[in-house]
């Protein structure tokens, strides 16, 4: 956990990273409040808190007495979600130094191109988002 | 909210001396609460006023809605872990835990001989002849194995290594994971517990200086570095914390920035980054009028 972001919503965000991921895929169990608290070191009521703001987002579901699981849907909404928040997250940091570079529109879209065909790795590997 | 413990007006004076000075706080029921401050703050006369120990000089204590006071009832749902615990010639760690079965209603033995176990604790040594460390791990096996409604550990890890310590947290969070019941934990390790803690009192001098949930707490105190002009321009009339410089470069810890003002700071070119609980106890207990930076 790191000093900055409020808890909760840290680890709202590591579920949510493992719902996009497919390591916790639809109708997969969630681990359990004090599983959360315990493996993070947290107080309940922060695990309870992050996994709330899921449940409200619709990405979780509760099932009285057996826990909690992820929901139809969740991993193609969060896609989205991260979609179109990739602009303002990446997007603009990297103009904001290109442009403290000088290096204009064009010539980063040529250093995409290049970069990109010089990581010609397995497509479609989904990195971890970095803190904002 | 149900408030376990409440205090108001609460001063505690020996002789011209306020160890706690017109306190007021509540303690809520089922969170875990951390009570920081400085060696001599006032954190042990505080807990010896709210556990009854201690009388007070003026102002009203609450336990479970009754005063304190040789009262059997409330004191019963408390267990109150202390640094140095004394106990009677002779006792061993196994009389500690009878006495400690006897008297708590809630008290688990399977899991004080789990503990017993996991702290590696010799029950059939006197207590005088166990090593700090020892000592503090039987009062640590109590205070988590009794299951108290109220538990009340005052720098309870004397001795104990930092394996220890990470144990007894992990414990203690588990059990009370299972078990909710209202905690309070006094210590000057911050960093050790800052995630562990719902609540956080801080206490200076006898007052208590910050009553706030530990999630408002995080966040509320930035780091500010870069050129030294730049710094000093930005940190003019705010509420610096803590200042430091090093040549061209400065360093300033402001409480109370807003996102809009974080992103401004970053936008003019400075490093902003977090300050932990830990550092921003010690901004605020440091005891020195706020420093501007040095020019």
């Amino acid at each position: 956990m790191d000093d900055e972001r409020p808890i909760f919503l840290q680890v709202a965000e590591l579920i949510e990273n493992q719902i996009v991921d497919g390591s916790m895929p639809e109708g997969a169990q969630v681990p359990s409040i004090n599983e959360l608290a315990a493996f993070h070191r947290i107080n309940p009521a922060t695990a309870l808190k992050g996994v709330n703001r899921l449940v409200d987002a619709g990405l979780v579901h509760k099932q009285r007495g057996i826990g909690m699981f992820v929901s139809p849907g969740a991993r193609a909404r969060l896609l989205g979600q991260r979609r179109e928040a990739f602009a303002e997250q990446y997007l603009r940091p990297l103009l904001a130094e290109a442009a403290k570079l000088s290096i204009g529109p064009a010539e980063l879209a040529e250093m995409v191109r290049q970069e990109a065909g010089s990581a010609a790795g397995p497509a479609g590997v989904v990195g971890t988002a970095p803190h904002v | 909210m149900t408030a376990i413990v409440e205090v108001t007006d609460l001063t505690k004076r020996y002789g011209s001396l306020a160890a706690v000075d017109d306190a007021s706080f509540v303690v809520r029921e089922h969170a875990i609460t951390g009570l920081l401050g400085r060696n001599g703050a006032g954190k042990t006369t505080l807990m010896q006023l709210i556990t009854g120990q201690e009388l007070a000089t003026s102002g009203e204590i609450r336990l479970f809605g009754q005063h304190p006071l040789e009262n059997a009832a409330v004191l019963s749902r408390t267990c109150f872990i202390k640094e140095s615990q004394t106990y009677p010639d002779g006792f061993k760690g196994e009389h500690v835990l009878k006495v400690a079965s006897w008297v708590f209603p809630h008290w688990d033995e399977q899991l004080a001989r789990e503990l017993v176990d996991e702290f590696r604790v010799p029950l059939d040594r006197r207590m005088k002849k166990l090593s700090r460390g020892q000592a503090s791990a039987i009062g640590v096996v109590v205070g988590i194995a009794s299951r108290a409604e109220l538990t009340i550990f005052d720098e309870p890890y004397a001795g104990l290594d930092a394996v220890a310590r990470q144990a007894f947290y992990d414990r203690l969070l588990a059990d009370y994971a299972e078990h909710p019941r209202t905690i309070v934990m006094s210590t000057h390790l911050i960093d050790e517990v800052a995630d562990l803690l719902e609540h956080v009192l801080v206490i200076d001098e006898g007052r208590l200086i910050i009553d706030a949930p530990a999630e408002e707490l995080r966040g509320s105190a930035t780091t500010i570095a870069g050129k030294h002009a730049d710094v000093e321009a930005f940190s003019r009339g705010r509420d610096v914390l803590d200042a430091d410089s090093l040549g061209a470069f400065a360093s300033v810890t402001v409480a109370g920035l807003t996102p809009a003002e974080r992103a401004a700071a970053a936008a003019a070119g400075l490093e902003v980054g977090p300050v932990s609980l830990q550092q921003l106890v010690i901004g605020r207990t440091r005891g020195t009028a706020r420093q501007e930076v040095a020019s």
